[in-house]
């Protein structure tokens, strides 16, 4: 859910797929309906509700991040530390040491009170975590403290933005497939239950256990390095090749592993909680009745079936979406894939603040408003889910 | 107890959760014999020792079953010490000089050359160092002159590493100079293969004391090592193998235990108190939806501390309030309002004995399934974090042998099993419980029973 190659199963197993796979919460199922007049005032009023939580729930989230990241004011002595030495490695030239000693060491104070004046270390530390929070929430990403992007720009925002396109290449294609391969081979499978194929899935689904980078050597380890026809890493192949077409095959041929390898570690349990959840539906009485009434298995299939699960189908589409923004550390790390996990992972190692809590600003934004969409959206596809009813089956 | 008894019986039926079973029972037996044989201190002693502990292993070296497959067979390590009698010494005193003769000789079978040569000396003495000169004796009859030097007290003279007798060797290291066939000697390097059969290396030493005396150690380092083989660092894979067992069934164990426990108990307050308990759980869990997992975990492990049982506390603190919260919570809510409950309220049991007499074991048959396929998430969380670079500082795992096998490109070398063999036991792990819990979910919920 996170996102995560490592973590993904962690996770995973408080995801609504586990959901899935058992009977819907009944506490989801108040089916009070509304009385007509008073359900705009009623949806105003819950949407702002609705809003203000979320946005404390961000506000809270972010601001821990900034506690975390910054290790509770720690960073800001190791940054003096380094302050320090930059000020003192500067002021080695002759000129320098020719100066008398009362000079130099006022020099020195003076250098490195300008230069934690320009990094705001002269305030507390709380209130400038206030002030990070600010920002934060705002948006105003503010500059990197040591990491570059390859523009050479210190900007957060552009340090971000230039590795977006290469996490969503590659996590757009691979969970993309992977919701709709897992998606109409579990629908299809839980037509043909108790085929060859179906076992086949069923004795595969506890690979899922495994992460995706765990694949990921796997995969190198046959392809790169024993068969040698795909390339061990990387996004393209260096120098890039001049001509578009060329280009994007270069593109494709290092794409396959890590898309293969995200695949392989989600796509036989997805199916197999697809497939029982399906299974689980379509033994409902109302689909035995619908099969009396002898609808086509058609007709069953997409009435009785795909209708009512089709809010967790959406919720798990959803997940699947914001996964897609977060990128994957370790197995951007093992591909060594240019994209946003390796960045966060990057910028963790050389404690740069803006650019860690940047990330996952923008992480909690685009999950809180995801949530509200979804609530929303339950209610339009699940007539049972009434808005400002108790308990969402997520 | 009968529930289980059958639940026992129904788990019995499948032949996964058998052999996942036998799996995790042959691991915790693994486990407890590495506890036994090579105790904890011992453990990081060797994986933490450097050249002093594993001098006399060969580097990156194949594990020995790579001999078993077809193909050419590559040499094992043969250490001889003058010392405990696995070489021949005779000493004579000659007008005040000792002659020490140390005779080390051995059968060579194999058909690849052996990584490395090295003669590992010692001496006694008080002022006039000992004087050695090595001969080396083909199988062919052939004496090749190694070198000859005064030794301190403790030296090492590698053969590989002799320049000049690499020129003496027509350009060839010795460990391929000294065993290729003559005739070959100028010919196509790659084609050089080595003479076996009995070969010596003959150590004449002088030492001009009375009291003063000379060993030394012969170390013939093979291409393969071990039945798990040896890293960069001469360790041998199997201490970390073995050691890996113990540490990722309880990673794995302790923290999906705490991590269902926990859980439980907070959904189950929550439902049972309700107000403002109830809405503050379901806040915290909306935040830590929010929270980045992985990143905060590195966050820790980079800024603060990267031992195994910090990292195994913020996985459990992270993940108690994790979604899975929120459908226990929707069964505790379903349960609340079952009679017997009532009737627990009016005979006047107070909260706890409720929630923990009456909530909580309602919701065991769903909560042991659950427990055990988490186990593999974490059994795999601390191998990713291992891969990350931020695995425990001292222990051995099964995560940093991947790391470390990663990160000095055994993948591009070809040293395969430096990556199989960890992944292979981490890959067991996972199945074997993943096999389980898939197997318990069945027996536990009648709803997919048959499915």
């Amino acid at each position: 859910m996170c996102g995560d190659g490592g973590t993904e199963g962690v996770r995973e197993s408080e995801a609504p797929m586990t959901h899935a796979a058992r009977p819907v919460p009944a506490s989801a199922a108040p089916a009070a309906p509304a009385a007509g007049a008073s359900t705009l005032a009623r949806l105003a009023r819950y949407t702002l509700i609705k809003t203000v939580a979320l946005f404390l729930t961000v506000v809270v989230g972010v601001y821990l991040t900034i506690l975390i990241a910054n290790m509770g004011g720690h960073v800001d002595e190791i940054r003096r530390g380094q302050i320090q030495e930059q000020v003192s490695a500067l002021l080695t030239t002759p000129q320098f040491q020719a100066l008398a000693k009362e000079v130099r060491d006022q020099r020195i104070a003076e250098l490195v009170r300008l230069q934690e004046e320009r990094l705001g270390l002269n305030q507390p530390f709380l209130l400038r975590s206030v002030a990070y929070l600010g920002d934060a929430l705002t948006l105003n990403l503010g500059r990197a403290e040591n990491m570059t992007s390859d523009t050479g720009s210190r900007q957060v925002r552009l340090i971000i933005l230039e590795r977006l396109p290469s996490t969503l290449l590659l996590f757009a294609t691979a969970n993309l497939a992977n919701f709709f391969l897992s998606l109409l081979l579990g629908l299809s499978l839980s037509r043909q239950y108790g085929s060859w194929l179906d076992k086949a899935i069923i004795a595969l689904s506890p690979t899922s256990a495994a992460p995706g980078w765990f694949f990921g050597i796997f995969l190198i380890l046959i392809f790169a390095a024993l068969l040698g026809v795909l390339p061990f890493g990387g996004m393209v192949a260096a120098p890039p090749p001049e001509s578009p077409v060329l280009y994007g095959l270069s593109l494709a041929e290092h794409l396959a592993l890590p898309v293969a390898a995200l695949i392989l570690s989600t796509l036989f349990g997805a199916v197999y909680a697809y497939r029982t959840f399906f299974l689980i539906y379509s033994s409902e009485d109302y689909v035995e009745m619908a099969r009396a009434k002898g609808l086509t298995a058609q007709q069953i299939e997409q009435r009785y079936i795909l209708r009512p699960t089709l809010p967790t189908i959406l919720t798990n589409f959803a997940l699947t979406l914001i996964t897609v923004w977060q990128g994957a550390i370790i197995l951007e790390t093992v591909f060594n894939w240019p994209g946003l996990g390796r960045l966060f992972f990057r910028a963790i190692g050389l404690y740069d603040t803006p650019v860690i809590v940047g990330s996952t600003v923008l992480y909690a934004y685009l999950l809180a408003l995801t949530v509200f969409i979804l609530d929303f959206i339950y209610a339009l596809v699940d007539p049972r889910v009434r808005i400002g009813g108790e308990g969402r089956p997520a | 107890m009968n529930t289980l008894r059958r639940a026992w019986r129904d788990l019995a039926q499948y032949p996964s959760a058998v052999a996942g079973l036998a799996i995790i029972a042959a691991l915790v037996g693994l486990s407890l014999y590495t506890l036994i044989t090579i105790p904890y201190a011992e453990a990081i002693r060797l994986w933490r020792g450097g050249e002093d502990v594993w001098y006399e292993n060969p580097k990156n070296a194949q594990p020995v079953w790579t001999n078993w497959l077809p193909g050419p067979d590559q040499p094992e390590t043969r250490v001889l010490k003058s010392a405990d009698g696995t070489a021949v010494k005779t000493s004579r005193v000659v007008s005040g000089t000792t002659d020490i003769a140390i005779t080390f000789a051995f059968d060579y079978t194999a058909d690849g050359f052996p990584q490395e040569l090295a003669v590992y000396f010692t001496s006694r003495f008080a002022a006039k160092q000992p004087y050695v000169s090595l001969t080396w004796h083909t199988p062919d009859g052939r004496a090749i002159r190694l070198g000859d030097f005064s030794i301190r007290p403790s030296q090492t003279y590698r053969l590989s590493q002799d320049e000049k007798l690499t020129r003496r060797l027509h350009g060839l290291p010795a460990e391929r100079g000294l065993f290729a066939a003559p005739a070959e000697a100028g010919a196509e390097r790659a084609a050089l293969t080595p003479l076996t059969g009995r070969y010596e290396l003959r150590v004449s030493g002088l030492t001009f004391e009375a009291d003063s005396d000379l060993d030394a150690e012969f170390v013939l380092y093979g291409q393969v090592h071990g039945l798990a083989g040896t890293d960069h660092r001469r360790r041998d894979l199997m201490v970390a193998l073995l050691w890996g067992t113990p540490i990722a069934l309880a990673f794995g164990l302790l923290a999906a235990l705490g991590t269902t426990v926990i859980t439980v108990i907070i959904a189950a307050v929550g439902a049972w108190f309700g107000g403002w308990v109830d809405g503050l759980i379901q806040r915290l869990t909306e935040v830590n939806l929010i929270l980045p997992f992985l990143p905060i975990l590195i966050m820790v492990g980079t800024l603060y501390n990267r031992s195994l049982w910090l990292m195994l506390g913020v996985s459990i603190l992270l993940s108690i309030f994790g979604g899975a919260i929120k459908g226990y919570r929707a069964i505790f809510l379903q349960v609340k309002e079952a009679p017997y409950l009532e009737a627990a309220r009016t005979y006047g049991a107070g909260s706890g004995r409720i929630i923990f007499l009456y909530l909580i074991p309602r919701i065991v048959p769903i909560l042991i399934p659950q427990l055990v396929s988490v186990i593999p998430t974490f059994v795999f969380l601390e191998a990713s974090l291992a891969v990350l670079g931020l695995g425990d500082p001292v222990l051995p795992t099964w995560g940093k042998l991947i790391d470390d096998a990663r990160a000095n490109g055994a993948l591009f070398q070809g040293q395969y099993y430096w990556v199989l063999e960890p992944s292979a036991l981490l890959m067991l792990t996972g199945l074997a419980f993943a096999m389980v819990g898939f197997a318990l979910d069945r027996v536990f919920n009648p709803k997919l029973r048959g499915l």
